[in-house]
């Protein structure tokens, strides 16, 4: 048994301790929001929140987040938190998604790279791409991704 | 995918494969009885729904059937009941007869729908059909998504779906007041009349659904449009942002197992060996089976309540591979092979008399090479099964639900009418979703039919990992190309010799019939045109051991570098503007190729600033499904590495339904058109087996190769054509000739060494 802390809420799982986050919050919580891109870390499809740091699921086994704060894309954007709310209000206004698989992780990545950042700084497109360079779309949405977040940044400045 | 020339031929194919799959069915003589076709179309509709237009689709339908009403003489696609359900409220869900997967084909053909019906926009949402014969592609006459061809396709038969369905509200709302429908007009989801009468849509739907569908309707003229047009937002864009978006991989039915696949190292490959007791040791491991594979070969399948257990215990496998009797690929000796091959006589695409470069006063001798590459769409490949008692349903996006289901009925002993397919919105496919083997779905039955032999009767969902996906094959083939031209000073082309060398992608598939005098077109499409050249064209195209499969763009992935770096190339060698130099080629004709280039010319400040130092202009313009695309990049090089400041568009696709979305369509083309050109972007093989395995070995571009883009659309009033693809092939030449002009020589493989 493993406890872990998930949005907000204390959760008990049952399954093997060295299960990534990721097929602990897909299988055994059913909480799908989460996406499964590669497995190794190198597409940024699977990101959560670790303590507020964006954290790649797919290689962090659930023993390592033991009495740690998970945040996962069905809270960041479900509107208390000010960020993730902004983020995911500049996504749906530049029409970012297009297969839209990879953006839950886009935004949890562009979420955490705001918050990172100090109150009112909004970022230029060097800084977007070198803070969202993890993370791939094979649909090409980039263009939009640097707009919607430099976006993001403004409105909540 | 498949070329718009190429409509013709295909339903054709398959109506052939429908008979044979017909016969095969007299033959098999399946005992279990086929699903009434009403209670498939209720299946197939939304639960819970109140009482609307579209619950009484399968009334409608029997009526139809039974010739008792108006409707007899529509065919299942041009049936509004099957695409328009209208709910009380007023909300309407417009059924789209495509897969998703990223397109916007689910907002494209709603707004076309709604614009007819003449819907409040803000009402409307829509989701996806299955394999119902109401859902066929309207040309193909099977449900499809490729080729850049739904909206091109489905134009007018949503359009006409949506004023049908207006229709008969019209004649509803006439009855309830008593008047003559000529009185009546429409706005935004509400029927007025005279005295100031008006009703919402909700509140007529019920009424409207019984009457009779109109078979003739009159269309909007275009002038009055208020939705098509517009810059319209996805529907699916909150749930895209918000991670409520269901994909096939977040399919769960009842008691689902999910099952990985361990594959021969070499394709074809069996086990001699397998030692699967550290694997059935696994927690959560149901059970350990072999399966045949498509294609060909064995596998072996690992159940397990999920896919980490999965996943586990498949590493645990000790299984040790019979590669025996299968060709083992490598790379650098195939290459060699098909340098020999380019050499030889071979069937002629095109003749042309060639004997004029042995005196052409300029000569280009050129060799290209093109990898294989993998698709690699973000969301892994994945596809659940449910055998039930009479038949089987399976849950997966694919772009080929009507040729998967008579696959899935093939590999289950079905019928292809007891399989319902289910299409899930898709995580990206560009091709990988198009099978004509079905390769995806087959596999996933095949690990269902071993479960339920071994006593295992739960849905399975078969989830490949991303090394799966990358070593799975159904690759773009990798092609050779030789080029030999004789010009003169003036750059008139005297004489132009080619030969290209790839695997058939249709070659032993259900498009086989496709190949005409042993050429596949989709490997020749988009050589020579639209330039008025004396080419002369020699095809091969040798079997290999390695599956291959269109690419987004298909053809067009390598024959629109090929010919746009050559013409640039003939321009720079006799000193003309390379874009004076197209349009002087293109003459009076070729007016869309005219208008894609100057667009994007004009707009890019070609030719009217100079860039700074370092920086050079490159120029393409290709045609592919029916669409012409121009880029005009600026690029530079930085460390060996391409990079690609900006690139501006020139798009002539005909009526801009959705300028949002044609859009984000040429920028992701160009984005995937810029990968095929970065390092690292091949499949390449050895000893049998893919090199690659991940996007570590295998990248693809990140934001930080993308550069500002500007995309405008040449206006037009003509029938839709497509967008998906044709934004892709004129990309990497357009780079490809900004190199050349910084460096003085064209990068003639890809992905680009630029040393």
């Amino acid at each position: 048994m493993t406890r872990l802390n998930i949005n907000g809420r204390n959760q008990t799982v049952d399954v093997d301790p060295s299960t990534p986050v990721l097929w602990t919050l897909r299988d055994a919580l059913g909480m799908t929001g989460t996406k499964f891109g590669c497995g190794i870390a190198a597409c940024g499809a699977c990101t959560v929140h670790v303590d507020g740091q964006a954290t790649r699921s797919c290689v962090t086994p659930i023993s390592a987040v033991e009495g740690r704060r998970i945040e996962t894309i069905e809270h960041v954007t479900a509107g208390a938190d000010r960020v993730g709310r902004a983020v995911h209000e500049a996504w749906v206004r530049h029409d970012v998604a297009q297969c839209g698989y990879c953006q839950s992780g886009q935004i949890m990545g562009a979420t955490a790279f705001l918050k990172s950042l100090p109150r009112g700084k909004v970022p230029d497109a060097a800084e977007i791409d070198a803070a969202m360079a993890g993370h791939i779309c094979r649909c090409g949405t980039y263009a939009r991704i640097r707009a919607a977040i430099a976006d993001a940044a403004r409105a909540l400045a | 995918m498949i070329d718009h020339a190429l409509t013709a031929a295909l339903p054709r194919a398959l109506q052939h494969l429908a008979q044979r799959q017909a016969a095969a069915d007299e033959d098999t003589a399946t005992p279990a009885a086929a699903l009434p076709r009403r209670s498939f179309l209720k299946l197939g509709g939304l639960g819970g729904l109140a009482l609307g237009l579209g619950l009484q689709t399968a009334d409608v339908q029997a009526q139809a059937t039974a010739g008792g009403s108006a409707s007899g003489g529509l065919k299942p696609i041009e049936q509004p009941a099957s695409f328009v359900q209208i709910q009380p409220d007023g909300q309407v869900i417009v059924t789209i007869n495509r897969l998703e997967f990223g397109q916007g084909v689910e907002t494209g053909l709603a707004l076309i729908l709604a614009e007819e019906l003449d819907a409040d926009w803000s009402r409307v949402s829509s989701r996806l059909g299955g394999n119902d014969a109401a859902y066929a592609d309207p040309r193909y006459g099977l449900q499809m998504t490729g080729g850049s061809t739904a909206t091109a396709h489905s134009y007018s038969q949503y359009r006409e779906l949506g004023a049908r369905a207006r229709a008969m509200l019209l004649a509803a709302a006439a009855a309830r007041w008593q008047v003559d429908v000529a009185q009546l007009r429409t706005d935004a989801g509400q029927v007025l009349g005279p005295g100031g009468r008006r009703a919402g849509y909700g509140a007529l739907a019920e009424a409207a659904a019984a009457l009779p569908v109109p078979t003739q309707v009159t269309l909007k003229d275009p002038k009055d449009f208020r939705l098509i047009g517009r810059a319209t937002h996805r529907l699916d864009a909150r749930a895209k942002s918000s991670g409520r978006q269901d994909f096939g991989i977040d399919v769960k039915r009842p008691g689902q197992l999910t099952a990985v696949v361990a594959r021969p190292p070499v394709f074809g490959g069996r086990p001699a060996t397998v030692d699967d007791t550290a694997a059935k040791a696994v927690r959560g491991v149901r059970a350990v089976l072999r399966i045949p594979l498509p294609g060909g070969g064995e596998g072996v399948a690992v159940l397990a309540d999920g896919y980490w257990p999965a996943k586990t215990a498949r590493d645990a496998l000790q299984i040790g591979w019979d590669s025996a009797g299968r060709e083992a690929v490598d790379s650098t000796r195939q290459l060699a092979q098909y340098r020999a091959l380019a050499e030889q006589p071979g069937p002629r695409a095109f003749e042309a008399d060639v004997s004029a470069l042995t005196t052409a006063p300029h000569r280009i001798d050129a060799e290209f090479v093109f990898p294989y590459l993998a698709h690699a769409p973000m969301e892994p490949l994945n596809c659940t099964v449910q055998l039930d008692a009479d038949g089987a349903q399976v849950w997966t996006g694919t772009q080929f639900a009507g040729v998967d289901a008579m696959a899935a009925a093939r590999t289950l002993g079905l019928k292809p009418e007891q399989v319902r397919v289910h299409v899930q919105m898709a995580g990206g496919g560009f091709g990988r979703r198009g099978v004509p083997s079905s390769d995806f779905v087959v596999l996933a039955c095949e690990v269902a039919k071993a479960a339920r032999a071994a006593g295992v009767s739960a849905p399975v969902r078969t989830l490949w990992s991303r090394e799966d996906d990358i070593r799975g094959g159904h690759y773009r083939p990798l092609h050779l190309h030789r080029a030999r031209i004789g010009f003169d000073a003036q750059g008139r082309v005297l004489a132009w010799d080619h030969a290209l060398v790839g695997q058939s992608i249709v070659g032993g598939t259900m498009f086989a019939g496709m190949i005409k005098n042993g050429i596949d077109p989709t490997a020749t499409e988009g050589l020579r045109d639209p330039y008025p050249l004396p080419m002369r064209l020699t095809v091969h195209h040798p079997q290999v051991n390695v599956p291959v499969l269109w690419w987004r763009s298909v053809g067009s992935t390598h024959t629109a570098y090929v010919m746009e770096t050559l013409i640039d190339e003939i321009a720079r060698t006799t000193k003309q503007d390379p874009v004076a130099y197209r349009l002087a080629l293109f003459g009076s004709g070729h007016r869309r190729h005219r208008e894609a280039l100057q667009l994007a010319v004009e707009r890019s400040g070609y030719g009217q600033r100079q860039l700074p130092a370092g920086r050079a202009w490159g120029v393409a313009v290709h045609e592919s499904f029916n669409t012409v695309v121009a880029w005009v990049v600026e690029a530079s090089l930085r460390d060996g590495r391409p990079v690609l400041h900006k690139a501006t568009a020139g798009v002539h696709c005909n009526l801009a339904v959705n300028p949002l979305s044609i859009e984000a369509q040429i920028q992701g083309a160009a984005i995937m058109g810029l990968s095929m050109c970065l390092e690292g972007s091949a499949i390449t093989l050895k000893d049998g087996v893919v090199e690659q395995s991940n996007f570590g070995d295998y990248p693809v571009a990140r934001i930080t190769d993308a550069p500002e883009f500007a995309v405008h659309i040449v206006p037009s009033a003509e029938p839709p054509t497509g967008i998906g693809e044709p934004g892709l092939p004129p990309l990497a030449p357009a780079l490809a000739n900004a190199i050349a002009a910084l460096t003085g020589k064209t990068p003639r493989a890809l992905p680009f060494a630029l040393g």
